[in-house]
């Protein structure tokens, strides 16, 4: 692995040299290094490119890593990853993807991941973006999760793109079953001329399911976000969804909405704000001490924390 | 000691908010500005520590003219302001807070205890977001802490007693008890309740901007308490209301 990939994998999941347990490190569309562990087993693909990663039933608290990196202009990745998780399993997946241009071309990575969660598993999915280089080419990051939530588990993502990606367009879809529970928090902050799109949707569809989604961004200079969400709650089930924004600068931000009941007992609901950071914040924490600009800083870092 | 010299505040209309305001508060002293709603006393807890600024008049600390400075520059040479209405963050937590006002070198057990003397629980609060998830009650109690944590040589509570329940409010007059017996610098409190008036060194009333009366607690207060009319104020004057 070269050094700029040692450097993302530090920025994207906390790498000090190496992993615990089994993981899979993509550099620049190939295999830097992979492991299995007992009951976590990594195999490549035969038809595409990307990996299966199958989680045994009644794994307890593992955790795997697939971080992916591309680490010069003129590349674009494209990978398929498919995790397959037992019933029962109790597992934390570190994803996230670091990009860095070196020069006049784009560095892109399109991420690719489907979950099929089975009967009672939990799983926690982080990933983490982050775009780097000192290169005038563009830092592209598309990540695409779709997932399927067995009866009675749980998926929790949390997602973070904080600096550095110019562009990127984000769709998460997840359909659940029976009592399955959903929790998504993004945290996403865009500057200079960037452009973020995420997109959520989420299919209620088992009984006494629930989702609760929520993204938290802050846009800078003149870039530009836009955000949708489609909940569509089809038997009893309750869905949340939440779009909170901070504007700065001459930056747009767009929250759109949808929420679908196909059925008397299907409770959802949805809250958007979008502002500039309110003057009393500023002046409280100025009261204390801070100067404005140091008063702004704490203020978008606790928002985005 | 805090001057403040012919402070006036007009707004658009011309209308005075604060109409020639001379004001002598030495160092140590725990003083309490009363008068009716509407008189003056938000906006010039707000003059001293900065976040209005007067249309003519001067504000001197120690002799130095603050004036001109702004609210972090007045908040670094020790004046702390707890608001009326505390402001509400998404994200950063009572702990942070706390951790701004107390510096970044004040230990868990000295951030606990802060908490705990506004009898807040501090396992229950410290991790909790300042959001619209704390009552009036509990955001109220962490602001006055905030002020606390600071230990600056000037303390400004806008009507600390606004949002506190008649239950918590004997531990807020301890609270302020406290502060008054441990005369590490002056503070300052806006407030209308008799209980509060009670613990000052000093009152002040403000009433229609103007500055109506100060002195030693002993001298104003059974003016204020009189059934009927109250002579600092003329609108109590005119229609026998108390201030």
């Amino acid at each position: 692995m070269n050094a700029i990939t040692e450097k993302l994998l530090g920025l994207i999941s906390d790498f000090t040299g190496s992993f615990k347990g089994a993981y899979n490190i993509r550099e620049d569309g190939s295999c830097a290094g992979r492991q299995s562990s007992e009951n976590i087993v990594i195999t490549p693909k035969t038809d595409k490119p990307g990996i299966d990663i199958h989680v045994a039933p009644g794994t307890a608290e593992e955790t795997v890593y697939i971080p992916a990196c591309v680490t010069h202009s003129d590349v674009e990745d494209l990978v398929y990853n498919d995790f397959y998780i037992g019933e029962g399993a109790d597992v934390t997946i570190v994803a996230g993807c670091g990009v860095h241009a070196d020069g006049e071309e784009a560095a892109t990575h399109n991420g690719i991941h489907s979950f099929m969660i089975g009967k009672g598993a939990k799983v926690r999915y982080l990933e983490r973006h982050i775009g780097i280089g000192e290169g005038t080419g563009k830092r592209i990051i598309n990540p695409v999760t779709e997932a399927h939530l067995g009866e009675d588990s749980y998926m929790e993502m949390d997602t973070t793109q904080i600096e550095g990606v110019d562009s990127t367009d984000r769709r998460t879809s997840a359909t659940l079953a029976a009592r399955a529970h959903l929790v998504i928090r993004e945290k996403l902050m865009t500057h200079g001329s960037q452009a973020a799109a995420t997109d959520f949707v989420v299919n209620l569809s088992g009984e006494d399911c629930s989702a609760d989604v929520v993204s938290r961004s802050v846009a800078k200079g003149t870039s530009r976000q836009v955000f949708r969400s489609q909940l569509s709650g089809n038997t009893r089930c309750s869905g949340h969804s939440e779009c909170d924004a901070i504007i700065m600068d001459r930056a747009s931000v767009s929250a759109i909405p949808e929420l679908t009941a196909n059925h008397l007992d299907a409770a959802l609901i949805h809250e958007a704000a979008i502002g500039k950071i309110a003057g009393e914040q500023l002046i409280k924490l100025m009261t204390l001490g801070l100067s404005e600009q140091e008063a702004e800083r704490k203020i978008i870092e606790g928002f985005l924390k | 000691m805090l001057e403040l010299r012919n402070v006036s505040i007009d707004v658009e209309d011309h209308k005075a908010i604060l109409k020639n305001v001379d004001l002598t508060i030495e160092d140590g002293k725990f003083v309490v500005i009363t008068g009716p709603n509407g008189g003056g006393k938000s906006t010039l807890a707000k003059v001293i520590a900065g976040i209005m600024t007067p249309s003519k008049g001067q504000i001197l600390l120690d002799g130095e003219d603050i004036t001109a400075l702004s609210v972090t520059e007045r908040a670094r040479r020790g004046i702390t302001f707890a608001f009326q209405q505390p402001v509400r963050f998404k994200g950063l937590t009572v702990r942070d807070l706390l951790v701004l006002a107390a510096g970044e070198g004040t230990g868990e057990p000295g951030l606990r205890a802060l908490l705990r003397d506004v009898g807040l629980c501090p396992k229950d609060y410290i991790e909790r977001e300042i959001n619209a998830s704390l009552s009036g009650g509990e955001i109220k109690r962490i602001e006055i802490a905030m002020a606390l944590a600071r230990k600056t040589r000037i303390t400004l509570f806008d009507e600390p007693e606004a949002g506190i329940d008649l239950w918590s409010f004997g531990n807020l007059i301890e609270v302020f008890g406290r502060l008054r017996g441990r005369r590490e610098g002056t503070v300052i409190i806006i407030s209308h309740q008799e209980r509060i008036l009670d613990i000052a060194d000093e009152l002040v009333v403000l009433a229609g901007g103007e500055l109506r009366a100060k002195g030693a607690k002993e001298d104003i207060l059974p003016e204020l308490l009189q059934e009927g009319a109250c002579s600092f104020c003329p609108e109590g004057a005119r229609k026998g209301r108390d201030c």
